[in-house]
C-alpha cells in the first residue's frame, strides 16, 4: 500500500565549461528533482500488476522506495505489514527484486555456486533448497546450466539463472525491473510463461515494469500508469484503451488502389500502402462501417482489432492525459 | 541460530575460495606487486655495510623479509569493493538480502588469503636461499604471539578502512582517502625502514596509531626482539572501536543519501 508517496533528489545544479567547474566550486548550487510525486495505491496477495511509464518517468524510483532501497521523501507506504526502508529480515526473506541485465549471480562461478549462497543466506534446510532448485530449474528449462560458469551462458540463460536465484526463497511479493530486456522472443515468452505460472501456483504477488507491451498484454489484468512522477491511471488494460483510444482499426487488403481521399469517407486513414489499408472508426460506428465497406470497396481481406497497446500508452504520454480523467 | 550462522560463514567461505581459486592469476600478481620490502632490502643492506645503523646488514636483511611475508596478512581491499559496489549499484542486491553486504567481503577477504599464502611463502624461500646468511627458526611462542597481533591488526586496518570506505555514499572516489592514508602507512608501519632508525619522538607519535603494529611489531616479534602486546591491544582496539562506532553512524547515514543508481 503506498499513500501519496514522494521522493524528490537533491542534485548539484551546474553550468557547462570550466566557469561553470569553477563557480560550483565556491559556490555550489543544488535543485531538487522530484522523481515521484504524490503516487497511491494499494494491491492485493496474488495480482499481477504492470507498471508502465516513459523513461524517467518515476517507476524505478517507485520500485526502489517499495523495496527498501530508498527512502521515500514523504507519504505513507508499507509493503507485507512493513515499511520497506527498515529492512528487517523477516520483510527480505517476502521480497524480491529482478532487475534485467543487473545481476546478482557470482559471474566466473557456475550459477549453483550463487544458489547455494541464497539457500544459507535465506535460511532454506539443504533438502528443501535443493528440491526447489530442481523445480524452478525444470519449470525455467536450465537444468543443465546450473553447473556451467555464468559467464559462458547465453543472455537469456543468465536471465533465467538470475530469476531462479531470486526466486529460491519463495517470495510472496516479486518485484520485476524489465526481466526480458533484451531477451529473444523464444527466452522472453519462456519468462512470461514461467512468471505467470509462479504468479498463479505461489499466489504471489507481481509488480512488473517493462517496455515490452507483449509482457503487460500477456501477463496483467491490471496496470498503474505513471506519468512524470503521477499515477494518471490505474485500471485493466481493456478499460484503458476503450478511455484513452474510443476507436478500433480495420485492416483492409482491397482488390485494387483506392484513394486516400475515398477512404477518408469511411474513416480516418491510418495507413495506406500500396492496396493495405487501416483505417481509425469509432467504436459506435465499427458495424456500419464494416458493412459499407464489404459492399462498396469488396475488400480480400478484413480484420478489426483494438489499437496497439503502444499506441495508447503512446497517447497518454503525449499529453492526452484528460482522457483519463 | 548458531547452526544457521555456521552454515552461512561455511557456504560463504567455501564460495569465496571457489571464486578466489578462479582469480588466482591476479592474486599472485597482486601478492608480488607487493615487493617493496625486498626492493628496500637492497638499499638497506648497503646502506648498513657502510654506515652506522642500529641494525647490522644481516638484521635489516631479515627484517624486510619478514615484513613482506607480514605484510601480506593485513593486506585490505574493502574500500575499493565497496566504492565498487556503491558506484556500480551492485550494493542494492546485496542490501535486498538479509545478510548484512560487509560479511561478503569478509569472506573474500579471508579466502584469498588462502590462495595468496602458498606463493608468498614460496617468495620467502628465494628469498632465504638468496641470502641464506639472514636465514633463522622464529621460536613457536613468537610466531604464537605475532599470529595474535596480527589477527588484531588485520581487523583493526579492517575496521578503518570499511568505516573510510562509507565515504563512497557521498563520493565517487572515496579511495583518494585511502591513498593518502597509505602514504602515511608507509613511512609510520615500517614498510619502508624498521622504527628502530627512526627518532624517538616519531616512534612514540607512531605508537599511539595503529601502523607499527600492522607491520614494524608483528616483525619484531617474529626475529625475537619482543613488542609492546597491552599497547598494541589498547590502540588497535580504541581505533577500531572508534571506527566501528563512526561507521555504523555513517552508514545509517549514506543508506538514507543512497540513491541506488545503475541499479
Amino acid at each position: 500500500m503506498a499513500r501519496a508517496l514522494c521522493k524528490s533528489y537533491r542534485v548539484a545544479a551546474k553550468e557547462p565549461g570550466v566557469a561553470g567547474a569553477l563557480r560550483h566550486f565556491f559556490r555550489r548550487e543544488y535543485k531538487d528533482v522530484e522523481a515521484v510525486k504524490g503516487v497511491s495505491f494499494e494491491i492485493e496477495r496474488g495480482e499481477f500488476v504492470g507498471f508502465l511509464g516513459a523513461n524517467g518517468a518515476g517507476k524505478t524510483t517507485t520500485l526502489k522506495m517499495l523495496t527498501g532501497l530508498l527512502l521515500p521523501s514523504s507519504g505513507e507506504l508499507r509493503v507485507s505489514g512493513h515499511f520497506p526502508f527498515d529492512r528487517r529480515s523477516d520483510f527480505l526473506k517476502r521480497i524480491t527484486l529482478v532487475m534485467g541485465q543487473k545481476q546478482q549471480l557470482m559471474w566466473d562461478l557456475p550459477a549453483l555456486d550463487s544458489l547455494r549462497v541464497n539457500a544459507a543466506v535465506y535460511d532454506l534446510p539443504k533438502l528443501q533448497a535443493e528440491r526447489r532448485i530442481a523445480e524452478l530449474a525444470e519449470m525455467l528449462e536450465i537444468e543443465s546450466k546450473l553447473t556451467l560458469p555464468v559467464r559462458k551462458l547465453s543472455l537469456g540463460e543468465r536471465m533465467k539463472c538470475e530469476l531462479l536465484a531470486a526466486l529460491l526463497h519463495e517470495p510472496e511479493v516479486l518485484m520485476l525491473d524489465e526481466p526480458t530486456l533484451g531477451l529473444d522472443v523464444n527466452a522472453q515468452d519462456s519468462i512470461r510463461r514461467f512468471l505467470k505460472d509462479y504468479n498463479q501456483t505461489r499466489r504471489a504477488t507481481v509488480l512488473l515494469t517493462s517496455h515490452y507491451m507483449a509482457d503487460i498484454v500477456a501477463l496483467c489484468p491490471r496496470v498503474l500508469l505513471i506519468h512524470e512522477g503521477r499515477l494518471v491511471y490505474d485500471g485493466s488494460l481493456e478499460a484503458l484503451t476503450e478511455r484513452v483510444a474510443p476507436y478500433r482499426q480495420l485492416r483492409l487488403e482491397l482488390p485494387e488502389l483506392v484513394s486516400r481521399e475515398r477512404l477518408a469517407t469511411y474513416a480516418e486513414v491510418e495507413l495506406l500502402e500500396g492496396r493495405k489499408v487501416v483505417l481509425s472508426v469509432d467504436r459506435a460506428q465499427v458495424t456500419n462501417v464494416v458493412a459499407r465497406v464489404l459492399a462498396e470497396l469488396k475488400p480480400l481481406d478484413l480484420g478489426v482489432t483494438d489499437p496497439p497497446i503502444e499506441q495508447v500508452i503512446g497517447r497518454v504520454f503525449a499529453g492526452q492525459k484528460e482522457a483519463l480523467a | 541460530m548458531q547452526h544457521r550462522i555456521l552454515r552461512k560463514a561455511r557456504v560463504l567461505f567455501e564460495v569465496y575460495l571457489a571464486q578466489m581459486v578462479e582469480y588466482r592469476a591476479e592474486i599472485y600478481l597482486w601478492a608480488a606487486a607487493g615487493v617493496l620490502p625486498l626492493i628496500l632490502l637492497g638499499v638497506w643492506a648497503k646502506a648498513a655495510e657502510s654506515g652506522s645503523f642500529p641494525l647490522s646488514r644481516v638484521e635489516f636483511i631479515r627484517y624486510f623479509i619478514v615484513a613482506f611475508l607480514v605484510r601480506q596478512f593485513t593486506f585490505i581491499w574493502v574500500i575499493w569493493e565497496f566504492e565498487e559496489l556503491v558506484s556500480s549499484g551492485r550494493l542494492s542486491q546485496q542490501l535486498l538480502q538479509p545478510l548484512h553486504p560487509i560479511w561478503r567481503i569478509i569472506a573474500s577477504h579471508l579466502t584469498e588469503r588462502v590462495v595468496r599464502l602458498p606463493l608468498v611463502f614460496g617468495i620467502v624461500c628465494l628469498c632465504f636461499l638468496a641470502y641464506p646468511e639472514a636465514l633463522w627458526v622464529p621460536r613457536l611462542v613468537d610466531v604464537g604471539l605475532a599470529t595474535l597481533l596480527l589477527t588484531f591488526a588485520f581487523w583493526a586496518r579492517f575496521m578503518i578502512q570499511y568505516m573510510m570506505s562509507m565515504l563512497a555514499f557521498w563520493s565517487e572516489r572515496a579511495t583518494a582517502i585511502e591513498e593518502l592514508w597509505f602514504v602515511v602507512h608507509l613511512f609510520l608501519s615500517g614498510l619502508m625502514a624498521p622504527l628502530d632508525v627512526m627518532p624517538d619522538g616519531v616512534r612514540a607519535a607512531a605508537e599511539l596509531t595503529p601502523f607499527p603494529y600492522l607491520v614494524y611489531y608483528p616483525t619484531s616479534l617474529l626475529l625475537g626482539h619482543g613488542a609492546p602486546l597491552a599497547k598494541a591491544a589498547v590502540v588497535l582496539g580504541i581505533w577500531s572501536l572508534a571506527s566501528w562506532g563512526l561507521q555504523r553512524v555513517l552508514w545509517r547515514k549514506g543508506l538514507r543519501s543512497y540513491t541506488a543508481m545503475g541499479a
